[in-house]
C-alpha cells in the first residue's frame, strides 16, 4: 500500500506554487497576461478594420456643417452649423430633461413616499398600486404609451384640454407665465394657433411624463424605506407633543430619514439621468437621437461612441459629486 | 359595532379630513375603472390583437416549424408540473406537509382559467385552442403525479432532478434554432414574446456567473483583480444601456476579426448579458458584505480551501442576502428586453410598433400598448412574487425549523 504523499517536503517547506506570498503576484501575473493579451487582440482588430475602411480616429469631421435640424433647442441650431454645435445642443436638452425629470420626480416621490404612511388605508393602497403598477411595466413601453397614446391624442385649437393657466393641445402644452413685458399672461388662441409664455412640446412632455413618473415610483420606494428607517418613538414622541401628522413628519421623521434616503436618491437619479436616453423613443431630440443621426450621416461609430460616453460618464459624476456633497449635509454630526 | 366596520372607520374614516379624502378618491377610482370597463368592453376593438396573436408570441417563426415551439412548451409545462409536484411532496415546516395547499389550488385554477378563456378571446382556430387546454391538462396532471408519487422516489434521483432545467435550456435552443437534422430557423425570423424571453432567460443565465465572479473580484485583496472588476463595472454602469447596444451594434463588428461578429440578436443578447451582469456584481458585493468576516475565517482555519470556503460557506450566505437585489435586477432585465426595439429588433415591443405601422390597424395602438403592459405586469410581477416566496423558504428561521423536525 502506497504511502500517502506528504503536502510538505521533508524540510517543511511548500512547495514554491503553495506559498502564501507567491500565490497572489502569480494569480495577478495570469489575470494580466489575459488582460492584455485580450486588449492587444481587440485594439489590434479595431485598428486593422478602420484602416481597412480608411476611418482612423479622426475628430475633423465635428467641425463639418450637420445638414440636419434639431427642432426645439435651447442653444440656437440650425443645419448649416457644424456637428459639434448639434451634438451640445442635444447634451444641452438631455440636461434640461434631467434637470426638469428629477425635480419632478424627486417631488412625486417624496409625496408617495410619504402618503404610504398615511392614515387613510385607500392612500396607503393608492400609493401600493402605484408603484407596484409602475415599476412592474417597461419605462420604454410607458414612454410610448405617453407619447402615442396620450399626448398625440390631443385635440388641437379651439377643442384643446383648458384648465386654468394651462392648455393642453397637440401642438404642444402651453403655461401661464411672465411675458417679455414683465406682466402675467395666460394662453390664447390667436388665428387658431395658440400663444403663450411657455410652451413645451408634446415630445418633451411625454419625456417628463414617462420619466417623473416612472422614477417617482422608485423614488417614493427610497423614501419610504428612509422613513421606515426611523424609530417608531419618534412618532409617539412628537404626536404625544402635540404635533399633527404633517408637521410630525416635516420637521421629526424627515430630517431623520433624509440620511437614509440620501444615498438611495443618488443611485435613482442616475438612472434617470440615463433613461432620459430613450427620449428617441418619443422622438425627442436629445443628445443620444443626435449621436445617432451623425452616426449615420457620417459613419464615424468610433468617435461618437466615445462622445456619448463621456457625456453620461460626465453627467453620472456630476450627479454623484451633488448627492455626495447633499449627504455629508444631511449626516450626524459627531462633535 | 362590527369589526369590519370599525376598520373601515379607522381606515378610511377617522377624520372629517380623512372622511372627505376617502369620498373623493372611491368617486375618482369608480369613476376610472367604470370608464375603463366601459372602453374595453365596448369601444376597444381586439381585432388588431386577435389577428396578429401569433406574431406577437412568436413573430416571423416559419409556420410549418412551429411544432417545434409547441414541443417545447409541452416540455416546459411537464417540467414544471414535475418540479411543483416534488417540491410538495416533501412536506416541510413552512408548509405543514399538504399536498395541495390552498394556494396551489388557487394558482392552478387560475391557469386552467386563462388556458381556457384566454385563447377563446384571441379567437385562436379550435384545434390551437385544444392544444391550450390540453398543456394545462398536462401541468395539472405532472404536478399530480409528482406529488403523490415523489416521496417514493430515491434521494440521489432527487438531487439530481433540478439539472432538469439546463438540459431543457440546451434542447429547447435546439428546438428554436435548428440543427441535428431539424430545419435551421435564422435567428432573424425569431420574434415577439419568444424572442423576449429567450434573451431575457439567456442574460440571466449567463450574467449569473459573470456578476459572482465580479463582485468577488471587486472584494478581492488583490489589487489588480479589484481594479479590473472596478473599471468594468463602473464602466458599464455609468453607460446608459442603449449606448451599450449601439456599441454592440456598430462596433463590435470592428473590434472582431471579420465575419466573426455573431448575428444581430446574438450582439443584443450579449450585450446584455454583460450589462446585466456588472448590475448582479452589486448585487452580490452587498451581499458579500452581510457575511460577517467570522465566516470565512472559521472555514478556512477548519481547513477549507479557498474554492471550498467560497462555495460552501460565503456564497450560500451572500447569495441568499442578495437574493431579493438580484431578483430586482432581474425584473429590470426583462424589461430592458425592451430596448431591443429601438435597435430594430422585433421583440415584443418592435412587432407591436409593426403591427401598428399596418395602415389596417391604425389609430389602435391603446389595444396593443394595454396588451403589452398587461403581459409584462404579469410576467414581472410574477417573479417578485416568486422572489418573495424563495426568500421566505431560504430564510434561517423556515430552513432551521424544518430541520429540526423529524
Amino acid at each position: 500500500m502506497p504511502k500517502p504523499q506528504p503536502v510538505l517536503d521533508p524540510a517543511g517547506i511548500p512547495p514554491w506554487w503553495r506559498d502564501r506570498r507567491v500565490i497572489p503576484w502569480l494569480v495577478q501575473g495570469v489575470v494580466a497576461l489575459l488582460l492584455l493579451v485580450l486588449i492587444a487582440f481587440l485594439l489590434g482588430n479595431l485598428v486593422h478594420n478602420l484602416t481597412a475602411r480608411g476611418m482612423l480616429l479622426s475628430w475633423r469631421w465635428l467641425g463639418e456643417p450637420a445638414g440636419f435640424d434639431i427642432s426645439e433647442t435651447l442653444l440656437p441650431f440650425d443645419a448649416s452649423l457644424p456637428y459639434w454645435r448639434g451634438l451640445a445642443a442635444g447634451l444641452v436638452n438631455t440636461f434640461r430633461a434631467v434637470l426638469t425629470g428629477l425635480i419632478g420626480a424627486t417631488l412625486l416621490g417624496t409625496l408617495a413616499g410619504m402618503a404610504s404612511f398615511s392614515r387613510n388605508g385607500l392612500l396607503r393602497g393608492l400609493t401600493r398600486a402605484y408603484v407596484e403598477i409602475i415599476r412592474n411595466i417597461p419605462l420604454l413601453l410607458q414612454l410610448i404609451f405617453w407619447y402615442f397614446v396620450v399626448f398625440l391624442s390631443l385635440p388641437n385649437g379651439t377643442a384643446a384640454l383648458q384648465i386654468p393657466g394651462l392648455v393642453l393641445a397637440k401642438s404642444g402644452l402651453y403655461l401661464a407665465g411672465f411675458s417679455q413685458g414683465m406682466e402675467w399672461s395666460l394662453p390664447q388662441l390667436i388665428n387658431g394657433v395658440w400663444q403663450a409664455p411657455w410652451r413645451l412640446s408634446v415630445e418633451f412632455a411625454a419625456l417628463l411624463c414617462g420619466l417623473i413618473i416612472y422614477s417617482g415610483a422608485f423614488i417614493a420606494e427610497v423614501v419610504r424605506g428612509g422613513i421606515a428607517s426611523v424609530p417608531k418613538g419618534q412618532w409617539e414622541a412628537a404626536t404625544s407633543l402635540g404635533m399633527d401628522w404633517f408637521s410630525t413628519l416635516r420637521h421629526v421623521v424627515l430630517p431623520q430619514a433624509l440620511r437614509v434616503i440620501v444615498p438611495g436618491l443618488n443611485t435613482q437619479y442616475i438612472s434617470l439621468a440615463k433613461n432620459s436616453s430613450l427620449a428617441v423613443a418619443v422622438g425627442f431630440t436629445d443628445l443620444y437621437s443626435v449621436a445617432e443621426t451623425t452616426l449615420n450621416q457620417t459613419g464615424r461609430a468610433l468617435e461618437v461612441y466615445l462622445l456619448l460616453l463621456g457625456a453620461y460618464l460626465a453627467l453620472d459624476l456630476v450627479i454623484s459629486l451633488v448627492m455626495n456633497g447633499l449627504n455629508r449635509l444631511v449626516q450626524i454630526r459627531e462633535r | 359595532m362590527n369589526p369590519l366596520l370599525r376598520r373601515l372607520r379607522a381606515d378610511l374614516f377617522a377624520t372629517p379630513a380623512d372622511g372627505a379624502l376617502s369620498l373623493g378618491l372611491i368617486a375618482l377610482f369608480s369613476a376610472a375603472a367604470l370608464g375603463l370597463v366601459q372602453w374595453a368592453s365596448q369601444k376597444a376593438q381586439w381585432a388588431v390583437i386577435q389577428a396578429n396573436s401569433t406574431l406577437f408570441a412568436v413573430g416571423r417563426y416559419p409556420e410549418a416549424q412551429q411544432w417545434r415551439l409547441w414541443l417545447l412548451t409541452a416540455l416546459l409545462t411537464a417540467a414544471t408540473g414535475l418540479s411543483w409536484g416534488l417540491l410538495r411532496s416533501h412536506p416541510r415546516a413552512d408548509r405543514d406537509g399538504q399536498l395541495w395547499p390552498r394556494n396551489d389550488r388557487l394558482v392552478l385554477g387560475l391557469l386552467a382559467a386563462v388556458a381556457v378563456w384566454l385563447p377563446w378571446a384571441l379567437r385562436l382556430a379550435p384545434a390551437l385552442q385544444s392544444r391550450w387546454w390540453l398543456l394545462a391538462a398536462l401541468l395539472a396532471a405532472t404536478r399530480w403525479l409528482a406529488g403523490r408519487f415523489g416521496s417514493h422516489l430515491s434521494r440521489p434521483m432527487l438531487r439530481l432532478f433540478p439539472l432538469v432545467w439546463p438540459l431543457l435550456y440546451l434542447i429547447g435552443m435546439v428546438l428554436i434554432s435548428g440543427g441535428l437534422g431539424l430545419m435551421p430557423v435564422s435567428p432573424s425570423q425569431w420574434g415577439g414574446l419568444l424572442l423576449t424571453l429567450l434573451s431575457a432567460s439567456f442574460a440571466i443565465l449567463l450574467c449569473f456567473p459573470l456578476g459572482v465572479l465580479l463582485a468577488l473580484g471587486r472584494r478581492s485583496d488583490l489589487p489588480l483583480l479589484r481594479w479590473t472588476a472596478v473599471i468594468y463595472i463602473e464602466f458599464i454602469r455609468g453607460a446608459p444601456l442603449i449606448t451599450l447596444l449601439f456599441l454592440g451594434q456598430n462596433i463590435l463588428g470592428f473590434l472582431l476579426p471579420g465575419g466573426l461578429a455573431p448575428d444581430r440578436i446574438w450582439r443584443a443578447a450579449w450585450v446584455l448579458t454583460f450589462f446585466a451582469a456588472a448590475y448582479l456584481a452589486e448585487a452580490v458585493r452587498s451581499g458579500l458584505a452581510a457575511v460577517p468576516k467570522g465566516q470565512a475565517e472559521a472555514a478556512r482555519s477548519l481547513g477549507l480551501s479557498y474554492p471550498q470556503t467560497l462555495l460552501r460557506v460565503v456564497l450560500p450566505q451572500a447569495l441568499r442576502v442578495a437574493l431579493p437585489a438580484m431578483v430586482g435586477q432581474f425584473i429590470s432585465l426583462l424589461q430592458d428586453t425592451t430596448l431591443l426595439s429601438l435597435i430594430g429588433l422585433l421583440e415584443l415591443l418592435g412587432v407591436a410598433r409593426t403591427v401598428m405601422a399596418n395602415p389596417e390597424f391604425l389609430g389602435h395602438n391603446r389595444e396593443v400598448y394595454l396588451t403589452l403592459a398587461l403581459l409584462f405586469w404579469t410576467c414581472c410581477a410574477a417573479l417578485g412574487l416568486g422572489s418573495r416566496a424563495l426568500e421566505k423558504r431560504l430564510d434561517p428561521q423556515t430552513l432551521s425549523r424544518s430541520a429540526t423536525r423529524p
